[in-house]
């Protein structure tokens, strides 16, 4: 059990290229980070620079409170578990587990002990004897956890090991992860290309994207408030819509006037946020599950835009409907009892209240 | 640790004197020194002797003095060793083309039956690339042998006269050839029915679906898709082929008339037998110019191969 | 729903044959040419074994078929296994092959292991030399290792043929076991430096375990040509007591003008007894390690 820090990380490769850019991170001890970004945004890299499986190129990394730049992978008593679980095809369930623990001489009975434990807390008792190669995807990937229990780390290394399942496998396991972590509480990083996986996982998740780290926070917080257009684009899912707009001032109140003219009116709690910008070109942002159909219930009506939908698609609990507006595509969640249709221009209402603006000028959330 | 910084943190000093740098360089000092034994047989086996024997051949006789370039001189200007050339090129490409074909006719026609059937099939016809060709040469000396020759036994049931296999300077040819490509075809028949079964079903079928026949989809999807293996094979046998000397050593020790040698039994027969050692090492060193440009292709090829499976 | 039919369109179906009809003539072919290619290629070790069971006398006997024994004797072969001198040729060929295989292997799995996995300065070039040297054939070395291996004291002696045959096997082998290696997944040997292993029990407990195929197909493939090797012990060995069999059976065996034809024949076969014994068993592996040059390199 230990805390995690990492100081200015920089890793770069030959010819100058900087996989991760200098960055800077705590991690408590006990807690669950996950680092998410789109592939070459430099997480794995940081995590196995974590592992050392990489060199750092500058900076420090520290594992409770030790400064790990120089220790090789060994001596840093970490555990990790690898996207394609790494397993010893010629050893036994039980001989995998047990082999970084034999590695280091601990004596038979203990190690006996640790397996079982291990084995009982992920469920796999029953495959111990068995060879990788006769374990199902989640059978071998409960075996490449209970690896990494057996040696009680300081700190759980995971590198997108729900990549190779399929979408109904990989949601087991994703409880399952959460659920071992509960149990033994061990400091965990953890790396996904997979949002969801962040957000439904994380204690606080690193959001990184070309060697940087773009905001660090708790799940909901980077939802209701990203810090970048980067994170707001990728969290949450089916993608912000972001449409070019100007921020206007008429008598005190500030309005979003679109590119093609529709004007929405900013709630007043965020004016005095946005009077700075009043006058420049903005980047409207506002998520498909903000902007839904207008219900005839609905008598107050903030903010009505008409488009008309190119694709309706029925998904069961909701219908999403995708729009262009001057070249850019915008989606919608509508409800599934939703009248629209393909050609038929729709009155949509955007609830104000969570919006974003975006200062397209440095890609800052304002 | 709020603002402390790592910088005031103990830096861990690694244990047993391994810190990840040198851990690096000491990953350099293990891997040399495991390859080490593999230099010393390269280095001491293979280039020291190549070298060597570059040496070797410009000295005279009884290795007493330079003759620089004196001992290929004179095998260029005997007439025995222009035949050698001559043979040892006739049956090296004769050989070859005739193992490829064979060998791929064959793993064709293995691909095409039932694939339970095909490991006995393989099996028998492997056998004799598994027999030291020195030896099953010899059970094929026997069989050509003028007098009791039972391949000239059954050509007489059928009314063809007897061949005198080993006697006359054609014929000799065409035997050591026909023992060479039955003991050769066998392995290209392997490496090509590997190739074929790593074509990709579907391949096929899309071609049928487009109306391909089946010597179209040989023509146009078999055979540039085992392009690559093929040539790699075909060269490499080229090699192995142009540099034999146990199917001629054995069959007809290079009669009659010196006729049948090639360049290795030539230079074991100047070499060692008749105690010239530079002239017969300057005999083996005239493959070497010819084995240089084969193995500049198939390392080219190969490195191909790589490149596209990567 | 339209009540009009669609027309058969025949027009290009009668073109084309019965696909059963050229199924089965494919078949047909595939068939007629293996039993061809069987018989050609099974004639003369078949024959060989036929004369092995013949008298001297049924040999030089013209009358019959040749390809027919009506005595069947076993004289040939107990006359070979009580003669001294073949059975030296057996033990020098098991000695000098055991010996190499074993060399062979602890060589090229330390340097495959190496130049696959620990990338070093020159490791790169290393491999592609590898690969040249097992282009290099034994034909174009004799000459020169004859007067390397005579100034080292070793000619005529099976020693000799120990310290040279690892040029013929060793380039082969570490080439194949560098493909067996690449072919294990790097997070296999990241995850083994985590649980805490060195190098050398890396290659121990994880990669010959896991490459074992590959280790069985290159030990089959150093045996079998160390067993058939023939340039260097004609060369270097003169002295009937220090042969290995290849070159025992092609020397010892013939003498004079009337050759022992069923000796000759049996002891041929004997001799070429274990490489096929072997490839009777392991087949699959050592048709794995002969196309693993093609397909992994």
């Amino acid at each position: 059990m230990a805390e995690v820090s990492l100081r200015k990380i920089v890793k770069a490769y030959e010819g100058d290229v900087q996989a991760v850019k200098g960055i800077d991170l705590e991690i408590a001890d006990h807690e669950f980070v996950v680092l998410v970004g789109p592939s070459g945004c430099g997480k794995s890299t940081t995590l196995r620079m974590i592992a050392g499986l990489e060199e750092i190129t500058s900076g420090d990394i520290a594992i409770g409170g030790t400064v790990v730049n120089d220790i090789p992978p060994r001596d840093r008593d970490i555990a990790m578990v690898f996207q394609n679980y790494a397993l010893y095809p010629h050893m036994s369930v039980y001989d995998n587990m047990a082999f970084g623990l034999t590695l280091r001489k601990f004596p038979k009975a203990e190690i006996d002990k640790r397996v079982t434990e291990a084995a009982r807390i992920l469920d796999i008792t029953p495959l111990l004897a068995r060879k990788p190669k006769a374990l199902s995807g989640g059978q071998r990937q409960r075996v490449a956890m209970g690896r990494a229990i057996v040696r009680d780390p300081k700190v759980f290394l995971f590198d997108e090991p729900l990549s190779n399942l399929d979408a109904k496998l990989r949601v087991q396991m994703r409880t399952e992860i959460k659920k071992v972590h509960q149990t033994v509480n061990t400091t965990t990083i953890y790396v996904t290309h997979d949002q969801v996986e962040a957000m439904t996982l994380a204690d606080r998740v690193v959001v990184m994207n070309h060697g940087i780290i773009e905001q660090v926070g708790p799940p909901q917080e980077l939802y209701h408030h990203p810090a970048t257009r980067f994170v707001a684009g990728f969290i949450g899912s089916p993608a912000m819509n972001f449409i070019p707009a100007k921020l206007e001032e008429a008598s005190g109140a500030l309005r979003v006037v679109l590119s093609n003219g529709t004007t929405l009116d900013v709630p007043e709690a965020r004016t005095a946020r946005y009077r700075a910008h009043a006058g420049k070109p903005v980047l409207f942002g506002i998520r498909p599950e903000h902007l839904t159909d207008d219900k005839p219930t609905d008598k107050t009506n903030p903010a009505p835009m008409i488009l008309t939908p190119e694709v309706i698609e029925p998904m069961g609990m909701e219908t999403l409907a995708h729009f262009k507006l001057d070249g850019a595509e915008i989606s919608a969640r509508l409800d599934p009892a939703t009248p629209a249709s393909v050609g038929q221009p729709l009155r949509l209402i955007a609830h104000m209240d969570q919006m974003h603006l975006i200062d397209p000028s440095n890609d800052k959330v304002l | 640790m709020a603002d402390g910084g790592v910088a005031t943190l103990p830096r861990a000093v690694a244990p047993g004197g391994a810190s990840l740098k040198r851990f690096a360089r000491r990953r350099s000092t293990i891997a040399f020194l495991m390859t080490l034994p593999l230099i010393v047989v390269i280095g001491g086996l293979v280039a020291w002797p190549a070298g060597y024997a570059m040496y070797l051949s410009t000295l005279n006789r009884r290795m007493t003095s330079f003759i620089g370039l004196g001992n290929f001189e004179i095998l260029l200007d005997s007439e025995t060793f222009r035949m050698v050339i001559f043979q040892s090129m006739f049956f090296a490409i004769t050989a070859v083309i005739l193992k490829a074909g064979i060998g791929f006719w064959l793993a064709h026609m293995l691909h095409h039956i039932p694939a339970k059937g095909q490991r006995k099939w393989r099996g028998m016809l492997l056998v004799p690339w598994v027999i030291p060709p020195a030896l099953s040469t010899l059970g094929w000396w026997w069989m050509f042998e003028p007098t009791y020759s039972s391949i000239n036994w059954i050509l007489n049931i059928f009314a063809v006269p007897s061949v005198p296999w080993l006697g006359e300077p054609w014929w000799a040819r065409t035997s050591v050839i026909i023992v060479n490509v039955w003991y050769g075809a066998p392995f290209f028949m392997i490496m090509y029915l590997a190739a074929l079964k790593s074509v990709p079903e579907q391949l096929y079928e899309a071609a049928q679906i487009d109306g391909a026949t089946s010597w179209q989809r040989l023509r146009y999807v078999t055979l540039p898709m085992m392009a690559n293996i093929i040539s790699i094979t075909v060269l490499f046998s080229l090699i192995v082929t142009f540099a034999n000397y146990d199917i001629v050593r054995v069959l007809t020790n290079g009669g009659p008339r010196d006729l049948t040698h090639v360049f290795a039994s030539y230079a074991f027969q100047v070499g060692i037998l008749a105690g010239n050692i530079p002239r017969g090492a300057a005999v083996s060193l005239f493959m070497f110019p010819i084995l240089a440009i084969i193995a500049f292709f198939v390392l080219r090829g190969v490195n191909r191969r790589n490149r596209e499976e990567a | 729903m339209s009540a009009t039919t669609v027309p058969v369109r025949q027009g290009i179906y009668h073109k084309a044959g019965s696909l059963r009809r050229e199924r089965r003539w494919a078949l047909i072919t595939a068939y007629i040419s293996l039993i061809v290619a069987a018989i050609i290629m099974l004639a003369p070790p078949v024959y060989m074994l036929l004369t092995s069971l013949k008298t001297s006398a049924e040999v030089a006997d013209q009358s019959g078929s040749p390809w027919w024994v009506r005595d069947p004797t076993l004289e040939n072969y107990s006359a070979l296994l009580t003669n001294r001198m073949f059975i030296d040729f057996f033990l020098n060929s098991a000695k000098v092959t055991i010996l190499v295989v074993a060399i062979t292997m602890v060589i090229s799995v330390l340097a495959a292991f190496a130049l696959g996995r620990m990338r070093f300065w020159g490791s790169q070039m290393l491999a592609t030399g590898v690969f040249l040297t097992y282009l290099v054939p034994d034909t174009l070395l004799f000459i020169p290792l004859y007067q390397i291996v005579g100034g080292l004291g070793l000619l005529d002696s099976a020693w000799g043929l120990v310290l040279v045959y690892p040029t013929l096997t060793v380039p082969f082998c570490t080439w194949i076991m560098i493909g067996y290696f690449a072919s294990i997944p790097k997070e296999l040997d990241e995850a083994a430096l985590i649980d805490g292993a060195n190098w050398m029990q890396m290659l121990w407990k994880i990669f010959i375990p896991v490459a074992l195929p590959g280790i069985i197909a290159a030990t089959i493939f150093a045996f079998t040509v160390s067993w058939a090797a023939f340039v260097y012990p004609t060369a270097f060995i003169t002295t009937p007591s220090e042969m290995p069999m290849t070159i025992g059976v092609v020397s010892q065996l013939i003498r004079g003008d009337t050759f022992a034809w069923g000796q000759l024949m049996a002891g041929a076969l004997l001799a070429a007894l274990p490489p096929v014994v072997i490839y009777a068993f392991l087949m699959d592996y050592y048709i794995a390690g002969l196309t693993a040059g093609a397909t992994k390199g």
